[in-house]
């Protein structure tokens, strides 16, 4: 089946099965392998993506389903006021380890900071729960958002 | 310098396999050895430097998320006295002969390579000293460096390293051995909290992985491996996954040995990978499970429990007369403890890329230890070391897992079929849960007795667990003279073996990670009987000062325990913890335990809470560590600490296990093998004990402890004794 998509910003014609997971049809596909595959079956988060501004796992979501929604990968975030200031928090605190699951962490950071600009703690770990750290790099990940949220003084690295 | 023919010849491949896949073959490129700026000179194997300044860094370890890639070169950049902010940093490819060993494993990248990378900076710096001394001609012991600069006070006139590389090229390296080093004082980068230098590309999302590797024409394949470890195909019928969507190839591979290296199954080859992986339903085979009966969790508990009941174990560790000196204790105290076998579970799941044409083969590893990997390929597909290229991609998570090449092997076997075709082999995380080298569960009896202040004056140990021939395999072992042994005058370690079908391997801090649990979780238990606490037990046990095991070498982390170095983190967690005003209130508690390994000593403290409805919540954990005298990066030095500890606490607390049944696993994903994640995030308090000892790693010994210091914790709180693990209360 043929769908034409609309990926950070851009549109994108792709011709696959109607039952193939968006993830796949962004890493196999187009070529945007920003968005991680975990587990396949929502549980870690790290294909996380927006569709219409809401986060979304990739893995699970069937192109049929896509639709005409606006779709906002790790790689187009960074357009955005929020995901700029995500990028540039989680950079200034280094908050990654291995780094597989970062793009997962932001897209979730960044849906939970344009709807809750500025998160308390439990608003941050139900936004967040979703994604699993195999690094465990929770506490900066907290840090990174507060940052990112203007609720705490920046830590700089070197 | 002679040019480098190495790099030549390696390049020639590429353009080689550029043209044969048609095109651009890469869409990205994972840079190729010595991506070196075009005219940069090169100084040595490690560094060079382009006219403009900017300097190149080989990392030569893998990164799997323990900072490696930074860290080394920032030792290599320090001697250099480079400006940091001129340094990029390469990953190099597999070439043992150039960078020496290349793995990522046992905490050793740092300890290892301390002295190597830092000669391998200063030789380059000596060179360029060289260099600007016969250009300005003076005396070299009047040029200082600073930040990429040569500078000659006396006449005012400075130099930027760019601007004499080329000469400084030309010269002959100093002896590495001889090399003057810097006194730690002059350490400018070193020391210094340090941003990973792929921060910028993991945040935006590009291409870093080996899972992201991408070449034109390449096809992605699933692997259908044997439903049960030991189960061996009796038929297949193909036919109908050959006519599913999106699917080009569908072909039996022959297992060429162990479960170490290609494993037989049936390799599915799809335009994505989605694809290959639902084909994977319209297989129809017949697997003979007769190899893998038997080979049973409860089963192998079962039997420990007879090994332990029947008391008659090999000796391990003996020391004084413990049976005498046990009939004699003021008090005894006898426990069983337990631990169940874990898997990895490293996000970034098991994957490889390969490129076989014209009997060559190109690979791009996410492995820890690559060169085995080359090994493995060269015995099992008879590929010779001359005909790889293997390149380094960046690990998802690495834990021990990827110490193993099977998915190496298997992705080359893939290839070597479909000459002419970049593959790339991808497990889903079904696979990877029920394919891995599990930490084996294990079962202990400890006995020990107590005079009448308290003092151990006898302590055994009977550890059941797999081995055959009077030995223990391999990560189901105990280290030589593990702790309390010969700090104790009446003690011994026995152990009884089973036989086992299921593949053992390595877990961060392995071996460790269990043993704290058992040993420090007893030795509370023996210092309550003695009325006392555990830190003060430990002092006790580590008062006189002395080196358990291997003597100190030179240039090396010392591999013996140090009591000495034990006693200083006790005494410094103590201190932070304010250990001696915990609270004591219902439901509340505080718990210690002190662990030493991969050269690095660590007493950690855990403050937890267990509410009415058993729930358990970690307030807070202290941590002080002795990992020598200089800590390389403490920005991820405290992340490595601060990982291990929350890695230990939901080993303990997220029910992780993996049983089996006559060889099957039966976990699957993140839904039955759960991870830790955001909800537990306790504060975690972080304190160095700079000991005036040769660096050793951080991957791994803050990890241990923590189990044992939380359900000591559990008891303070409770009264309740966990002896066994995943934690149930």
């Amino acid at each position: 089946m043929n769908y034409t998509l609309t990926i950070n910003g851009k549109r994108r014609s792709v011709d696959v099965a109607p039952e193939m997971p968006l993830l796949w049809v962004l890493r196999n596909e187009l070529g945007l392998v920003g968005s991680k595959f975990g587990c396949g079956m929502g549980v870690c988060g790290a294909c996380t993506v927006h569709v219409d501004g809401q986060a979304q796992r990739s893995c699970s979501l069937p192109i049929s389903d896509v639709g005409t929604a606006k779709i906002v990968t790790i790689e187009g975030v960074g357009a955005t006021p929020v995901g700029q200031r995500l990028q540039k928090a989680w950079l200034d605190i280094d908050v990654a380890q291995c780094g597989y699951c970062q793009a997962g962490q932001i897209m979730s950071a960044a849906a939970l900071l344009q709807q809750t600009p500025k998160p308390g703690h439990e608003d941050i770990v139900s936004g967040m729960s979703g994604n699993i750290c195999r690094c465990a790099t929770y506490d900066r990940i907290q840090k990174a958002i507060l940052n990112a949220a203007g609720k705490m003084e920046a830590v700089d690295a070197a | 310098m002679q040019p480098d023919t190495t790099v030549l010849t390696r390049r020639a491949f590429l353009s080689a396999s550029l043209l044969a896949g048609g095109g651009l073959a890469l869409d990205f490129t994972i840079p190729v050895q010595a991506a070196v700026p075009a005219g940069a000179s090169v100084l040595g194997a490690f560094v060079s430097i382009a006219p403009n300044g900017a300097i190149t860094i080989m990392g030569k370890n893998p990164e799997i998320g323990q900072g490696i890639k930074t860290s080394l070169a920032m030792m290599i950049a320090d001697e250099l006295d480079a400006d940091w902010a001129q340094v990029s940093v390469v990953q190099a490819d597999v070439d043992p002969d150039r960078y020496g060993p290349q793995f990522a494993g046992a905490s050793l990248s740092t300890p290892t390579n301390w002295l190597p990378m830092r000669r391998a900076g200063a030789a380059a710096r000596d060179m360029l000293l060289r260099a600007a001394a016969t250009r300005w001609n003076v005396p070299i012991d009047q040029i200082k460096t600073a930040k990429g600069r040569l500078i000659h006070g006396a006449t005012k006139r400075s130099l930027g390293y760019g601007d004499v590389a080329s000469a400084a090229a030309m010269l002959t390296p100093p002896d590495l051995q001889t090399v003057k080093l810097k006194s730690p004082d002059q350490f400018s980068i070193i020391g210094q909290p340090t941003r990973g230098v792929d921060s910028g590309r993991v945040i935006r999302g590009e291409p870093l992985f080996g899972i992201d590797t991408r070449l034109t024409g390449m096809l992605y394949a699933a692997y259908e491996a044997p439903p049960a470890h030991g189960a061996k195909l009796r038929s297949a019928d193909l036919s109908a996954a050959k006519a599913a969507p999106g699917v080009k190839h569908v072909f039996q591979i022959q297992g060429a040995g162990g479960p170490g290296g290609v494993v037989e199954g049936i390799a599915i080859l799809a335009t994505n990978w989605w694809y290959a992986n639902e084909a994977r339903a319209k297989l129809v085979l017949d697997w003979d499970m007769t190899a893998a009966k038997g080979h049973s969790s409860e089963d192998y508990a079962a039997q420990a429990k007879a090994l332990l009941d029947a008391n008659a174990g090999i000796d391990f560790e003996r020391s004084g007369d413990p049976a005498k000196a046990m009939a004699g204790a003021a008090k005894r105290i006898k426990s069983r403890y337990d631990y169940p076998f874990l898997a990895h579970a490293t996000l970034e799941p098991q994957n490889c890329t390969a490129l076989y044409q014209n009997g060559q083969i190109e690979i791009w590893a996410p492995s820890q230890q690559p060169q085995p990997g080359r090994e493995l390929i060269a015995k099992e597909l008879g590929i010779p070391l001359d005909k790889q290229i293997v390149h380094i991609t960046r690990i998802g998570g690495g834990f021990g897992r990827r110490l193993n090449n099977d998915y190496m092997a298997q992705a080359a076997a893939i290839a070597k079929a479909l000459p002419g075709v970049p593959v790339q082999l991808l497990w889903s995380r079904e696979d990877d849960t029920r394919r891995d080298f599990y930490r084996p569960g294990g079962w202990h009896e400890f006995e020990a007795g107590v005079d009448g202040d308290g003092k151990i004056v006898a302590f055994t140990n009977h550890f059941a667990t797999f081995g055959a021939d009077g030995k223990s395999q391999r990560f189901a072992n105990m280290a030589e003279r593990h702790f309390p042994a010969r700090l104790v005058p009446n003690l011994a370690f026995t152990q009884s073996y089973m036989k086992i079908g299921i593949p053992m391997g390595a877990l961060r801090a392995p071996t460790s990670n269990a043993m704290a649990f058992c040993f420090q979780g007893f030795l509370d238990e023996v210092a309550v009987l003695g009325g006392r606490d555990l830190p003060s037990l430990i002092l006790e046990l580590c008062a006189e000062d002395k080196i358990v095991g291997d003597a100190d070498a030179p240039d090396i982390a010392p591999k013996g325990f140090h009591t000495a170095r034990a006693r200083a983190v006790v005494e410094k967690v103590v201190e932070i913890s304010k250990w001696a005003e915990r609270p004591k209130e219902k439901g509340r508690g505080r718990g210690f335990a002190f662990y030493f390994c991969h050269q690095g000593y660590f007493a950690e403290v855990v403050d937890v809470s267990v509410a009415d409805d058993k729930s358990i919540t970690v307030h807070k954990i202290w941590a002080a560590g002795d990992v020598g005298r200089q800590i390389v990066n403490p920005m991820m030095a405290e992340a490595q600490v601060r990982g291990s500890i929350l890695d230990g606490l939901a080993q303990a607390l997220e029910g992780q296990k993996i049983t089996f049944t006559d060889g099957a696993i039966e976990q699957s994903n993140f839904s039955d093998f759960r991870l830790g994640r955001i909800d537990r995030n306790p504060d975690v308090e972080i304190a160095w004990v700079l000991s005036d000892f040769h660096p050793s790693g951080l991957g791994e010994p803050a990890l241990p402890p923590v189990i044992p210091a939380l359900t000591n914790a559990i008891y303070a709180a409770t009264g309740t004794r966990v002896r066994s693990l995943p934690i149930e209360l």
